[in-house]
């Protein structure tokens, strides 16, 4: 469904900032895979993300989503196959527009926009039952702005527009790492109803490493931009937390005991 | 009293003038308050509005479609500015100074001199004038422009309300959702300035219609004029949350600017050499009040 063949991503390249993001990434996921990501700061995850979805370009390599090489379409033509939700919970959605319209956004992606109306009678009908199983009482609300929404709503609402189309590959960037603990757990419950109903595949990276082996069937660490560890089925069902810090500490080599805390 | 009649002599000249004149806060309201760019072309779209409809009445062309012309070379315009902007990423301030500047040797070409009179020349004022003889020129003007504010509200109402237009205003919103949704962000920046700068143009076209000539300094400082319509409409009719609503505010805060305006000149408060400062001065305290005011409100609460 999605594969990264020999990624690579320099940023700032010949100044004093240069940052090897992406080192050579290869990695391919079959339909349906729910893979999380785990991995240090500027490990090279976001960057990952940023090059399966177009924000910036590949300096080489090659990305394929659905069969289809997509390495030189910009971000927004990949949207077609894409469905993204950011850390930043402001980020997904527009504030100053009406929760059905951003819901009818999100039923355009990948479609071209015409002068039709932006939203239709019958379209509200689909927004109420989709926003039900949100259990937020947004249904009763489908005409209130965004902007008054909390952060962990308008999480919920991105999370739903991401999927109102079924999208080839559902990109999650530590989309509950700032909201409040309660909050984060319905998120990351609503995502995994979402992608087991929809059957969806998705890259989650996560801060948690509970979260990153509880969820999902397969599971990638990453480090100085590359994949160091990949496990899937039985064997990540049967990891621990500790497996990984060791994996981690074996990765960088005492670097790792400032980044403990972070990660644990 | 000499100044009271004075000064209710020149409202009716006022209130067509600020409708007139609205047309082209609507246009900048299109940038600076759903785009969120500010919009420096505004200043020589609404002169090249002017130039080219007064240039195709002087040729002889129906004054209607003189109109449309000009509209259509505001957009070009805007265009221009948008393309700058959108495509080679030069901030929007500079772009719309850079299509401006340029904008003025365009103007100068257009009419080949500074100033064009629509002397003999019958404009739309005149024809409806000839219909309703007993009326005087400033209300056959105001008609003109309350049909004109009309249409361009309705029309506007409609395309905001399309895929495209809600795209539009979503680019302005957020951009990161709009790409992440599929949106082409630099086209809808660069087809809003085109549409805003369209619609100054429209408004330099009916304003030279009603004053009989076009001059290539008649946009200077628009953009003012269009933040102050903005800013007194929102203080006035803020309350009010839906599009339709908020189009009319900034027609109406259009109004009260002129208003304003032919008050302090009649009432001699302010020489005609200062109304430039005077109205800088203006739309400065206008967009700093609600800043100090929210300031306030946020201040630390001491406790007792």
């Amino acid at each position: 469904m999605l594969e990264l063949k020999n990624v690579k991503k320099t940023f700032n390249r010949g100044s004093v900032n240069e940052k090897q993001a992406l080192n050579g990434v290869n990695l391919k996921l079959e339909p349906g895979d729910f893979v999380t990501v785990i991995g240090g700061n500027g490990a090279g995850k976001s960057t990952m993300l940023n090059m399966i979805a177009g924000v910036y370009p590949v300096d080489s390599g090659a990305v394929v989503i659905d069969g289809k090489n997509v390495t030189r379409q910009p971000d927004y033509k990949r949207a077609a196959y894409l469905g993204r939700v950011f850390q930043d919970p402001m980020m997904g959605t527009a504030a100053d527009m009406e929760i059905e319209e951003n819901l009818a956004m999100a039923y355009r992606r990948g479609k071209r926009r015409g002068l039709g109306w932006g939203i239709l009678k019958q379209e509200k009908k689909t927004y109420h039952e989709a926003l039900k199983m949100l259990d937020l009482g947004l249904e009763e609300r489908m005409s209130s702005k965004v902007g008054l929404l909390s952060g962990g709503q308008r999480q919920a609402l991105t999370l739903l527009m991401a999927t109102l189309r079924q999208p080839k590959v559902l990109l999650l960037d530590e989309h509950t790492a700032a909201l409040d603990p309660k909050t984060a757990a319905k998120v990351l419950e609503l995502t995994q109803e979402l992608i087991e109903k929809n059957h969806l595949t998705t890259l989650m990276i996560t801060h948690n490493m509970k979260d990153a082996i509880r969820l999902g069937n397969r599971l990638i660490m990453m480090h100085e931009g590359t994949i160091i560890y990949d496990v899937k089925g039985e064997e990540k069902k049967r990891l621990k937390v500790p497996d990984l810090l060791a994996k981690f500490e074996e990765a960088s080599q005492g670097e790792f005991a400032n980044d403990r805390m972070l990660l644990s | 009293m000499g100044v009271i009649t004075g000064i209710l002599s020149s409202l009716p000249g006022a209130l067509s003038q600020g409708v007139l004149w609205g047309i082209m806060a609507l246009g900048v309201y299109i940038t600076y308050k759903i785009l969120d760019i500010a919009d420096l072309t505004v200043d020589g779209s609404f002169a090249l509005g002017a130039s080219v409809c007064a240039v195709c009445i002087v040729g002889g062309m129906h004054p209607m479609l003189a109109i449309l012309l000009a509209v259509v070379s505001g957009c070009i315009a805007g265009a221009v500015t948008g393309i700058l902007h959108a495509v080679f990423d030069i901030p929007a301030i500079l772009a719309g100074i850079l299509t401006q500047l340029g904008l003025y040797s365009i103007n100068l070409r257009v009419m080949g001199r500074s100033n064009t009179p629509l002397l003999k020349q019958e404009t739309l004022v005149d024809k409806l004038a000839a219909l309703l003889p007993k009326m005087s020129n400033s209300y056959t003007t105001l008609i003109i422009g309350v049909l004109a504010v009309v249409i361009v509200i309705l029309v506007s109402y409609w395309f905001f309300g399309t895929e495209v237009g809600s795209e539009i205003r979503a680019t302005g919103n957020n951009e990161a959702m709009v790409k992440a949704l599929g949106g082409n962000t630099r086209f809808m920046k660069a087809l809003g300035l085109s549409i805003s700068n369209g619609l100054v143009a429209l408004s330099g076209a009916l304003v030279c219609q009603s004053q009989g000539y076009a001059d290539v300094n008649s946009g200077q400082g628009a953009i003012v004029t269009g933040l102050a319509a903005i800013v007194i409409g929102n203080v006035l009719l803020g309350w009010g949350k839906s599009f339709g609503m908020k189009m009319i505010s900034v027609i109406v805060g259009s109004v009260i600017y002129r208003i304003v305006i032919a008050v302090v000149m009649q009432a001699g408060w302010v020489d005609t050499s200062d109304t430039k400062l005077f109205s800088a001065i203006l739309v400065a305290i206008a967009l700093a009040v609600p800043v100090l005011i929210e300031r306030y409100r946020n201040r630390p609460q001491v406790e007792a």
